[in-house]
């Protein structure tokens, strides 16, 4: 066991889109939890004893158990409190539209902070790489999410979950990367405004600034300019 | 037996361990489907093209035409859209999932990704780097099979379960490393415990009728090993 403690707890660090996601997830469901902050420059013992094979955050530990990895998470707080939260559930009952959900989610995974990071650390002809990218993946995107009010259809759901945290950067991209979200893919801006109305995302997303203000501590840290 | 009506197709490559772990999957769950071989490096066809817009990639499985993509996520759905064919790949128990689909991501992101890196690498500090990282996965993974077999055959237990699946797709590509290069990658000293697995596993009637042949690996390897090189030197590369 990694942790003692009964109940939910959360380790995470504050501007984490992956560790957004799991708090967008549990306020989702109504479910209480303890948010531990962690220091990533010196890592706790908890941390690291709740995922060893990674060591990073966020973690959420049930009755001290810990499940790693913010999808799986997300996927773990759907399934173990779907009767007992009353509340409709993230992943469609479907197969087929759970597996369309799973592809975007991992799309977002695999390409989004990638892409992101390669914006603000890189200059010249990188950047404009990285800058065509994710014109690119913000596009496909958009046409993924189509004329629907949300990913899931009309109700948010687990792509929604998997996405939102990154809106917050997109004042981060559109600076690094003179990228104008509202400009190219408008139905995007707009859905992010809709999630932006619930209480979940609105409580839990880092205002944009911040993000930007945090990337531009990481860049002078690590003597990028 | 897929059910009435059910149509299944399955775009793929013969030699690809992605492909392998979805006919794994469909193999294990007794279910019939057309196989579709995809010349991926002469030119992919419509179908693909069509069915996987984004990564332009096999496996895609099309269920009565409607594509399902990436291997992990078919064989989820596999195992959701027929629930009374076969054995259940992912148990029950919302933690016991959450575990097999951390150590499922783990064989893609880490074991495999570093083992392919080792092949690629140009340089012998990289490739020995890249192996180290290889072997630190295969570590983390027999201590997993304990953990999760609990002194059972399978990650799955008494029978073939998701991570077993997952890791399956690798199993031809073990045996040809092995003829290629002169490393077991599972061996008894290092990871006695996924040597056994591996023999067993490759012992079973539904993964026998899909393993490819390792010696058309081999040869397989060694063509495309020319091909790359090949194209390299024309592009004037190193």
């Amino acid at each position: 066991m990694a942790g003692e403690k009964k109940g939910l707890q959360l380790l995470d660090f504050w501007v984490s889109p992956f560790g957004q996601r799991c708090r967008i997830a549990l306020d989702e469901k109504a479910l209480p939890y303890e948010y531990l902050e962690q220091d990533l420059g010196n890592k706790s013992e908890l941390l690291l004893r709740s995922n060893p094979v990674h060591k990073k955050i966020p973690v959420l530990l049930h009755d001290g158990r810990p499940v790693c990895e913010s999808l799986i998470i997300v996927q773990y707080i759907d399934e173990a409190f779907s009767s007992s939260s009353g509340k409709p559930p993230l992943l469609p009952s479907d197969p087929y539209a759970r597996a369309q959900a799973r592809f975007w989610a991992d799309y977002v995974d695999k390409k989004v902070y990638d892409c992101g990071t390669r914006l603000w650390k890189t200059k010249g002809e990188p950047q404009q790489q990285a800058r065509k990218e994710m014109v690119e993946i913000l596009k496909t995107l958009e046409g993924a999410l189509g004329d629907k009010p949300y990913f899931g259809g009309d109700e948010f759901g687990f792509v929604d979950v998997a996405f939102v945290p990154f809106t917050a950067w997109f004042l981060t991209y559109e600076r690094y990367g003179e990228i104008s979200v509202d400009k190219e893919c408008p139905r995007l801006a707009a859905w992010a405004k809709r999630c932006g109305e619930r209480e979940s995302v609105n409580k839990n997303l880092s205002p944009p600034e911040k993000v930007y203000e945090f990337i531009g501590t990481l860049k002078k840290k690590f003597g990028i300019e | 037996m897929a059910g009435g009506g059910d149509e299944l197709k399955l775009l793929g490559l013969w030699a690809s361990p992605f492909v392998l772990r979805v006919k794994l999957a469909l193999s294990i769950k007794g279910l019939s489907y057309e196989d579709v071989e995809e010349d991926i490096f002469g030119g992919k066809s419509e179908l693909l093209l069509n069915s996987n817009p984004v990564h332009k990639k096999v496996p895609v499985l099309l269920h009565n035409g409607k594509p399902i993509c990436d291997s992990q996520i078919i064989v989820q759905y596999i195992d959701e859209a027929f629930p009374g064919s076969g054995p259940s790949l992912l148990p029950t128990d919302p933690l016991e999932r959450a575990v097999a689909r951390f150590w499922a991501a783990y064989v893609d992101d880490k074991l495999l990704a570093s083992w392919l890196q080792s092949g690629k690498s140009k340089t012998e500090e990289e490739k020995a780097e890249a192996f180290k990282q290889t072997l630190m996965a295969v570590e983390n993974m027999e201590r997993t099979f304990n953990e999760c077999s609990k002194g059972k055959p399978f990650f799955g237990g008494d029978s073939v379960g998701y991570l077993d699946v997952t890791l399956g797709g690798l199993v031809a590509w073990l045996h040809a490393a092995e003829k290629l290069h002169g490393v077991r990658l599972f061996d008894a000293t290092r990871s006695p415990l996924l040597e056994a697995w591996l023999e067993r596993f490759g012992e079973l009637e539904a993964v026998k009728v899909v393993l490819p042949d390792v010696d058309s690996l081999v040869e397989y390897a060694k063509q495309r090993q020319a091909a790359e090189a090949a194209a390299a030197a024309d592009a004037g590369g190193n």
